[in-house]
């Protein structure tokens, strides 16, 4: 009855918030959101005497941005999308920032101040190759400068103020690739020097102006060329032959080319191996890397060369930076244990050296990029932008790191959860209290002003401050509602971190893979990582931990490492480097006496290893190995396969490895279905009831298995991007399968319907999202599942005896009878990411949490998506919160997470229980992060932060006072009562 | 209501009841005789308890009958709450469960001032309790409409956890 009483509660209480916000102050106190731009690729440094000094850079993550020099902190920043990524910037005019991207289809110009879009333009190229952008600084037509792009053999010349195409060129010779692009001072000629087919050199004279040919000549050059070319001066290049050990300097003067073949050995004395020439655009210097050294070299008069400079640990070379006629500068980066050496060599020659010590979990360093400044004295200064291996940015100057930038962070490819440590007892010292007391009621206080509107705009300020630095949040320790926790992240470069949900401050994070690089482990990655020890009852005294799985190679075939990390520290407790490959990690829902979680690593023979080795987790899965089975999903093969678990592997005897028996497979017919998504429920979910209660009283159980899988599959012509089939021919079929016997317990096929398909499967239902090509529009599927083996149980007394079976176990062999409800929807969005909000106890009703294409995340009622919705619901349905049928889901703008904020290029969103049943915490990833807690039926368990403490306190306070009065006056009149 | 009445009669001293029987072991004072001119005295006082006795029975039937009157204000009230859960119908609900069960606790006491040797006190008593009774059950049906008694099978299932499952199968797509 209580319960019963509580359902009410909740449901008037859900009833009053179909659609909730938060204020505005409100904003900053549960949640964070930070902006990060990924591993950096190009910069380009804007260092004018006046302004802002900033750099421009693009990333990986196809973001471009502008960043202040002083702080690191982005000035702006631009995501482009997915396929369009950045592969050239420059600065033009001094006020534009001009990107190329998408293969060099798409030239942009930014303004470089506030990043605003000045103009895009699409060159229309139709086979995109490598191209590259050249602004010319000098072809002036009236105030307009000309950039020029190349691509293979064509060139455009776009005007930088309008973005348009002045001319084109199309040199329509076969074969031939455009290498380099220059301009002599004050001439209208431009000449361009191409490749074809490896074995000609070509020179293009073009007039600048107009885009006509003037002349034109080829060579045959002596060596086979590769594509490696630097620039040398303005009328001379150097060449990489394609078996990397010969130069070709390639001198091309008034219409004619010479080439010269010049031996590596002959230059550098012990050069072996394979040399990379490093792009420079400089006065007679190139450098040239080989597998032992770096050496500088300088070209003298005809055919001279000399090796001016040598570097001799292979280190990382910047891009030359021109200081003034004569002098070229270069930067040398050398990394050492946990320092870095930081070297400018002017000409070669050394011009600076200086050590830096950097932490020991950036890794070593991946890219330089040079810059320099003039001193007071008038000498250089040099600062230096450096990448490191786990992306991050860092600055030098004057031997120091100015600032470093997480930007590993952009790239999280897996997240898990740990728990903080628990508080220790005691420490609190009398004035601490009083302080905190007093503080406490200040803050009260004022509150109270708020809330009677009296407070001026400083006290709001105040408010608003308090509400922003509150030291609880931030604590190092467990909190009794489960809002303190510990966000363990992997990122793409394998470096851990692990942030405080308080904040989403860095509390460790460390760079595993460098400690494992050894012979037998060549180049290792991290794949994923898993909780493993996660202590509640047994080992409260042991720390929780983190298990990192990954390959020491590239290849399916090649070994596997694990890693076990401390969570509260990072500290690695243990390394192994496995004797077999990893193909997959099941976690398995098994723990062993100290509460170690058993996973099996799957390799790709198909053999299953047992972790942790011990002899009581052997013991553990023994006992329960015949209920264990494994599936794989072959999205190449288009096959699902099971497997169960027997003694004894094909290739060793270890008593921790087992082999597997195919069970059973389901494989789909790939001129008509591709798998395009399977998700499964989350193994750790709580599901607090199995029944459904209708409204008018009857139950229907729920199908509740942590075994059934969704896998979506479309027809072969579907399974290009929209647009790309015709609705006759595209399908898209919904299955769900039990995993454990291969059996499909339901099918259902959406004609006219293509992908991509997002799901997400939870308690008895799955959501999933799909384009409907007949309606054009994008839609959503519910199927909620429910056992009809079980609908007799119904007699009321039967229940109260407790004579049924409704807890007794179940069995996937005993072939429960399924029922299905399914409803569809249309979706304004396209889908980014779906996931679904997941309490401790699973009471709180359910939200789904969608990433929508603006990179926000929208938190979907459930309600929304449920079968029962009719277009006339009676008056017990509308009571029971049946919202009334409609084609389209409501996106309310109040009920966005994110609020007004945006998660660029948005992946993933992931949901965790706190303590408090109410109450959830989401945790979405891309480039940025954002994290909020959210109550999905607002928080019926708890006094929200607003709830006012004195008020309450005044009011009992009133209280005891009146009811003293009226008691003494009550006296006092019976007294006088009896004397009369 | 039935406290007033009972106020009414909070005290009552039986001068009437001068019999031997009372203090069996005191005497007569001297020069004292029980004699013939006292039989009138004692007449007349059998008439005013037979007067009495009939006044407690009435009193009694009426004590006893009160409850209607409250059986029908209940009813009343309870149309008028509706058949939706909330404060006003709980409260209406829980008082008309409340009454019914305060007023056969208390029983004994509703009927202490009608006790008469000559007064049977056993019919008021049955339809007190019968009548409350019928309250009792008018409370009860309320609650069922308003379905907060647990009489379906949902009442019963709601809160029972899924079932354990046997097998687990774990997997996916391996990695790449």
């Amino acid at each position: 009855m209580e319960a019963r009483f509580l359902l009410g509660f909740l449901l008037l209480l859900s009833l009053s918030s179909f659609a909730f916000a938060i204020y505005e102050d409100q904003v900053g106190l549960a949640d964070w959101h930070k902006r990060y731009i990924g591993k950096v690729k190009h910069a380009v440094f804007h260092t004018q005497k006046t302004g802002r000094r900033r750099v421009v850079v693009s990333t990986e993550e196809n973001a471009i941005a502008s960043l202040d020099l002083r702080t690191g902190d982005i000035l702006w920043r631009h995501v482009l999308g997915k396929n369009d990524a950045v592969d050239q910037i420059g600065l033009s005019l001094g006020k534009y920032v001009l990107t190329l991207s998408s293969q060099g289809s798409v030239l942009r110009a930014w303004n470089l101040p506030d990043g605003q879009m000045v103009w895009e333009t699409d060159l229309q190229i139709s086979n995109p190759s490598n191209s590259f952008l050249h602004a010319l600084g000098n072809v002036k037509s009236g105030r307009d400068s000309l950039s020029l792009v190349c691509n293979g053999g064509s060139i455009r010349a776009v005007s930088s103020i309008d973005g348009l195409v002045v001319w084109k060129k199309d040199l329509s010779v076969d074969g031939l690739k455009l290498k380099h692009v220059f301009q002599p001072p004050e001439s209208d000629t431009i000449y361009a020097i191409g490749f074809i087919d490896s074995s000609l050199i070509a020179l293009y004279h073009i007039n600048a102006k107009t885009g006509e040919l003037l002349k034109h000549a080829t060579q045959a050059s002596s060596v086979d060329l590769s594509s490696e070319i630097s620039a040398i001066s303005s009328d001379s290049l150097v060449a990489l032959d394609t078996s990397r050990s010969n130069l070709l300097l390639i001198k091309f003067m008034a219409g004619t080319i010479t080439n010269h073949k010049l031996p590596l050995s002959d230059i550098v004395q012990d050069f072996s191996g394979l040399a990379e020439l490093i792009p420079t655009k400089s006065n007679d210097i190139f450098v040239v890397k080989t597998p032992s050294n770096v050496a500088f070299i300088k070209v003298k008069g005809d055919n001279e060369i000399e090796l001016i400079g040598k570097a001799d640990e292979a280190g990382i070379v910047s891009d030359s930076l021109t200081l003034s006629e004569e002098e070229q500068a270069f930067a040398v980066v050398h990394h050492s244990n946990n320092a870095i050496s930081f070297q400018v060599r002017i000409n070669g020659r050394e011009a600076l050296t200086e050590g830096i010590k950097i932490e020991d979990h950036r890794g070593h360093v991946k890219r330089v990029f040079l810059n320099n400044y003039v001193r007071t004295d008038k000498s250089h200064g040099f600062r230096a932008l450096i990448v490191m291996e786990d992306e991050s940015l860092l600055l030098m100057q004057q031997g120091e790191v100015v600032w470093s930038r997480e930007d590993g962070l952009a790239s999280i490819s897996d997240a898990v959860v740990a728990e903080l440590p628990v508080e220790k007892e005691g420490g609190v010292s009398v004035v601490e209290v009083e302080h905190t007391l007093l503080e406490w009621l200040k803050g009260h206080m004022l509150k109270l002003k708020g809330t009677l509107m009296l407070s001026t705009p400083d006290d709001m300020a105040a408010i608003q401050a308090m509400h922003l630095k509150s030291t609880e949040r931030n604590k190092m320790t467990r909190d009794h509602n489960g809002f303190r926790k510990l966000i363990i992240v992997l990122t793409r470069s394998g470096k851990v971190y692990a942030l405080h949900t308080g904040d989403g401050r860095i509390v460790w994070a460390h760079l595993l893979t460098p400690l494992l690089q050894s012979e037998s482990c060549p180049s290792p990655s991290v794949l994923t990582l898993r909780n493993w020890r996660v202590p509640h009852r047994k080992a409260l005294q042991e720390n929780p931990s983190i298990l990192l799985v990954g390959r020491c190679g590239a290849g399916p075939e090649s070994h596997g490492f694990l890693f076990i990390v401390d969570s509260y520290s990072g500290k690695v407790l243990e390394t192994q480097i496995l004797d077999h490959s990893i193909a997959e990690v099941v976690p398995l829902p098994l723990a062993d006496s100290s509460e170690q979680k058993l996973h099996l690593v799957i390799d790709d023979k198909l053999n299953a290893h047992l972790y942790p080795r011990g002899s009581d987790a052997l013991e553990v899965f023994v006992r329960e190995m015949a209920n264990m089975y494994y599936y794989k999903v072959e999205n190449a093969k288009e096959v699902i396969k099971g497997y169960a678990f027997k003694k004894g592997c094909s290739t060793g005897s270890s008593a921790y490895c087992f082999g597997t028996r195919e069970l059973w497979s389901v494989v789909f017919p790939s001129d008509s279905e591709r798998i395009v998504a399977a998700a499964r429920r989350k193994i750790n979910e709580v599901v607090h009831t199995q029944a459904k209660i209708m409204t008018n009283q009857d139950v229907m159980y729920k199908y509740i298995s942590k075994n059934i899988l969704f896998v979506a599959t479309v027809s072969p012509k579907a399974a290009g991007g929209i647009g790309s089939a015709a609705p006759d021919e595209a399908w898209l079929v919904a299955y769900l399968i039990d995993t454990v016997t291969g059996r499909i317990l339901h099918r259902v096929t959406h004609q006219g319907a293509q992908g991509p398909v997002h799901a997400v499967v939870s308690e008895n239902w799955v959501v999933y999202h799909y384009f409907n090509l007949r309606a054009h529009r994008y839609e959503m599927t519910v199927i909620e599942i429910y056992d009809q083996s079980r609908a007799d149980n119904k007699d009321v007394m039967k229940l109260v005896l407790g004579k049924h079976n409704l807890t007794a176990p179940i069995t996937s062999y005993s072939r429960p009878e399924i029922a299905t409800k399914s409803q569809s929807y249309f979706f304004t969005h396209s889908v980014k990411a779906i996931a679904v909000t997941t309490t401790a106890r699973g009471i709180t009703s359910k939200q789904i949490l969608i990433g929508t294409i603006g990179d926000q995340v929208l938190a979907l009622d459930k309600r929304y998506l449920d079968p029962r919705r009719t277009a006339n619901p009676s008056q017990e349905e509308k009571e029971e919160g049946i919202i009334p049928l409609t084609d389209t889901l409501p996106i309310i703008p109040q009920s966005y997470v994110t609020h007004t904020r945006q998660v660029g290029d948005l992946r993933g969103i992931m949901s965790f229980p706190a303590n408090l049943e109410s109450t959830t915490h989401v945790f979405s990833y891309g480039i940025d992060l954002f994290y909020t807690r959210i109550a999905p039926s607002r928080t019926y368990d708890s006094l929200t932060d607003e709830f006012s403490y004195v008020l309450l306190l005044i009011t009992v306070v009133v209280l005891i006072v009146a009811i003293l009065v009226t008691w003494a006056m009550s006296q006092k009149k019976d007294l006088q009562e009896k004397w009369r | 209501m039935e406290k007033g009445k009972a106020m009414a009669r909070r005290w009552a001293v039986d001068f009437s009841d001068s019999s031997s029987s009372s203090h069996p072991t005191v005497a007569d004072p001297p020069g004292f005789a029980r004699s013939a001119p006292d039989l009138d005295e004692t007449s007349g006082s059998r008439q005013k308890k037979d007067a009495e006795a009939a006044w407690k029975a009435q009193k009694a039937w009426e004590v006893a009958q009160a409850p209607f009157k409250n059986l029908l204000m209940m009813g009343f009230m309870m149309w008028m709450a509706g058949n939706t859960v909330h404060l006003f119908s709980m409260g209406i609900t829980f008082s008309a469960l409340w009454q019914p069960i305060s007023a056969l606790r208390s029983v004994g006491k509703v009927f202490e001032p009608y006790k008469d040797p000559k007064v049977d006190l056993n019919a008021p008593r049955l339809l007190f309790i019968a009548l409350n009774l019928g309250g009792l059950l008018l409370g009860m049906w309320k609650l069922n409409t308003l379905g907060l008694l647990p009489t379906h099978a949902s009442d019963w299932v709601f809160s029972l956890p899924p079932a354990k499952e046997v097998e687990f199968a774990g997997g996916g797509s391996p990695f790449y």
